[in-house]
């Protein structure tokens, strides 16, 4: 029962994930990852790798929460200032849905009027909730992200400022089978000091 | 006849090979959930060994023939004797244990390898039905045993076994510091041996099995945003075959191993696409504001099915492999997606949306008939054995567990890991 069949196999496991960790887990040039990437742009701290998106996803629930869920990493910068209504960075959907919720208008065109006044960059990144398929799911995510940068270019961001990327069902916010998680998950996180 | 029997079916607790500080390679456990009445008696007696060997072949054997739920193996202490070979046998005996099918066998050194010889015997009329020896070393005794249990199954059932192959699938884990950590895994199809392909600390879907098994193409997001690798499984060699801007997923081989359909959002929105993998040269196959993806190959190449929502629902849709005009294939249920051929090419597996729930649904090409196959929830990425006997699923959604349901219904096993959750199963090709 204990044999060690497929040695070859074996070590080729073990040489493959080590070169693979290596990728991941640093934030060199080429392999940054854009969970890194955007735990930096908020948090001056390295090494918070996933959690950073949990926190980030829980912030944009209820406006002031952004920055005090980020535990004293405001730096007075306008987009982390919790009366701002950039410190809402989450836009989330209805089921199936790409389309943005009238109450979002006003967040995305704040965002946009930053992006233009600043120069800066932000990352689109879309999410959808677990059900049904993943690879339709990622098609989904990219749909809303786009929704979202659409919108944004249209009250003044320039289209290279952003960049839409999907995650599909991947990196829930909340986890958790039912409406109450997946309203959650359905979403669109706006994370600046990417591009 | 149906008849459920949850708890009462022995626990396979398959033999694991951790690598040391490797606990990713989880235990991957297999539970029949309902079996069918009337399995089949079989007496499969241990085979003769001279001194110790690393693999119990009459145990695998009996737990691969089980699993299937289709053979009730006779427990060891209930055996009447012990023969080795043929000539040993006193029908007699086994007459008396109503038992109509009789493994006898033994595993004979041949220098530093093995020959696994074994004999299947009709115990009411006397004679033999098979016998084979298979040679084997230490590290492939185990697919040996696999491959004995292949042939009985044959002998007795008509249909090819699908013990000797092996299953992907994508563990999640948390780390110590509460980070996710995602594994790419080999097993084989018992659970046991599992290795790891890839460890990430950003998700990785869709494994999808080279035709020949010998290669492993997945979506890997270690580098921000979706990539798509093809991987040699015996030198660990992978190349990154497709990161252009947007998603890019979904990676389906063709049946001849030289092709990759993938779906690409590089021109603006999701299309399905195929990828010459020696040439690198790329064909759009649709092109369509909608979202079309997951492409499957039909096994004769002439075509793919894939999901698309261009009617305003996912729905699955075929075209042809040169490209052409879609035909949308399903029309019941409001979701339909992850659409994947049965090995002959006469069904599909998808994932099949209605009132809410996600279950596996099984589509008959001739007829147009629907079976939803599943009553377990958040089914999804349905895969075929190789025989097409079983379609092995993922369900339960982030508190994911594996399922394999027989397409006739009657039979359902659940595959779990120790730790975490597990998903995105692929079933590999036949693998001689």
């Amino acid at each position: 029962m204990s044999a060690r069949p497929w040695k070859p196999l074996l070590i080729a496991s073990l040489l493959i994930p080590l070169a693979a960790c290596q990728t991941v887990g640093t934030q060199d040039d080429e392999g940054i990852a854009v969970e890194d990437r955007a735990a930096g742009s908020s948090v001056s701290t390295s090494g918070l790798d996933d959690a950073g998106g949990r926190v980030r996803g829980i912030g944009g629930i209820g406006g002031a929460g952004g920055a005090s869920g980020l535990a004293g990493s405001w730096r007075g910068k306008s987009v982390d200032d919790p009366t701002s209504p950039l410190s809402k960075r989450v836009i989330y959907f209805d089921y199936d849905s790409d389309e943005v919720r009238d109450e979002y208008r006003a967040t995305l065109e704040a965002h946009a009027a930053y992006l233009s006044e600043k120069r800066a960059a932000a990352t689109l990144e879309g999410n959808t909730d677990e059900r049904g398929s993943r690879e339709y799911n990622l098609g989904l995510g990219e749909r809303r992200a786009q929704a979202v940068r659409r919108l944004m270019t249209a009250y003044g961001a320039g289209g290279n400022q952003l960049r839409a990327v999907s995650f599909g069902e991947e990196k829930p916010a909340a986890d958790g089978g039912d409406e109450s998680a997946w309203s959650l998950n359905r979403r669109v996180e706006i994370v600046y000091g990417s591009r | 006849m149906r008849v459920r029997r949850p708890l009462l079916q022995v626990l396979w607790a398959v033999a694991l090979l951790t690598t040391g500080a490797r606990d990713a390679a989880a235990v991957l456990t297999i539970r029949i959930t309902q079996g069918t009445e009337g399995a089949q008696p079989i007496a499969i007696v241990p085979f003769a060994v001279n001194g110790a060997l690393p693999v119990d072949v009459a145990e695998v054997v009996a737990a691969d023939l089980a699993r299937t739920g289709r053979f009730a193996p006779i427990p060891e202490s209930d055996l009447p004797a012990r023969p080795a070979e043929a000539s040993q046998v006193d029908f007699g005996d086994w007459r008396k244990l109503g038992t109509e099918n009789l493994v006898v066998g033994r595993v004979r050194p041949e220098g530093s390898a093995y020959s696994v010889e074994f004999h299947l015997l009709d115990v009411f009329k006397g004679q033999q039905l098979a016998g084979y020896a298979i040679p084997a070393r230490n590290d492939t005794l185990r697919r040996a045993a696999h491959k004995v249990a292949d042939l009985i199954y044959e002998k007795l059932t008509g249909e090819r076994g699908a013990f000797a192959t092996r299953v992907a699938y994508v563990t999640e884990s948390r780390g110590a510091t509460g980070n996710r950590r995602y594994s790419l895994e080999v097993a084989d199809s018992d659970g046991a041996s599992p290795h790891t392909v890839l460890e990430s600390g950003q998700p990785i879907l869709s494994p999808a099995w080279s035709p020949d098994g010998r290669r492993i193409a997945y979506v890997s997001f270690e580098d921000g945003g979706s990539a798509v690798y093809v991987q040699d499984l015996a030198s660990g060699r992978r190349e990154r075959v497709a990161s252009f801007e947007g998603i890019n997923s979904a990676p389906a081989w063709s049946p001849d191993g030289t092709r990759l359909a993938l779906t690409l959002s590089r021109d603006g929105n999701p299309d399905v696409y195929v990828l010459d993998i020696a040439t690198r040269q790329l064909l759009r196959l649709t092109d369509n504001p909608a979202i079309d993806t997951e492409p499957n190959w039909a096994p004769d190449g002439g075509s793919l099915v894939f999901t698309s929502d261009r009617g305003g629902k996912p729905q699955i849709y075929r075209v042809a492999s040169g490209g052409g005009a879609a035909r949308r294939i399903t029309f019941e249920g409001d979701y339909n997606a992850r659409a994947v051929h049965s090995p002959d090419g006469k069904r599909v597996a998808m994932i099949h949306g209605a009132r809410g729930s996600y279950r596996i649904g099984l589509l008959d090409l001739d007829t147009g008939a629907m079976r939803v196959l599943t009553e377990t929830r958040l089914d999804e990425s349905p895969s075929f054995s190789p025989n097409g006997s079983m379609v092995l699923y993922a369900s339960g959604g982030r508190g994911g567990t594996l399922e394999a349901v027989s397409v006739d219904g009657r039979v359902r096993q659940r595959l779990s890991v120790s730790s975490g959750t597990v998903r995105e199963p692929a079933w590999s090709p036949f693998l001689d």
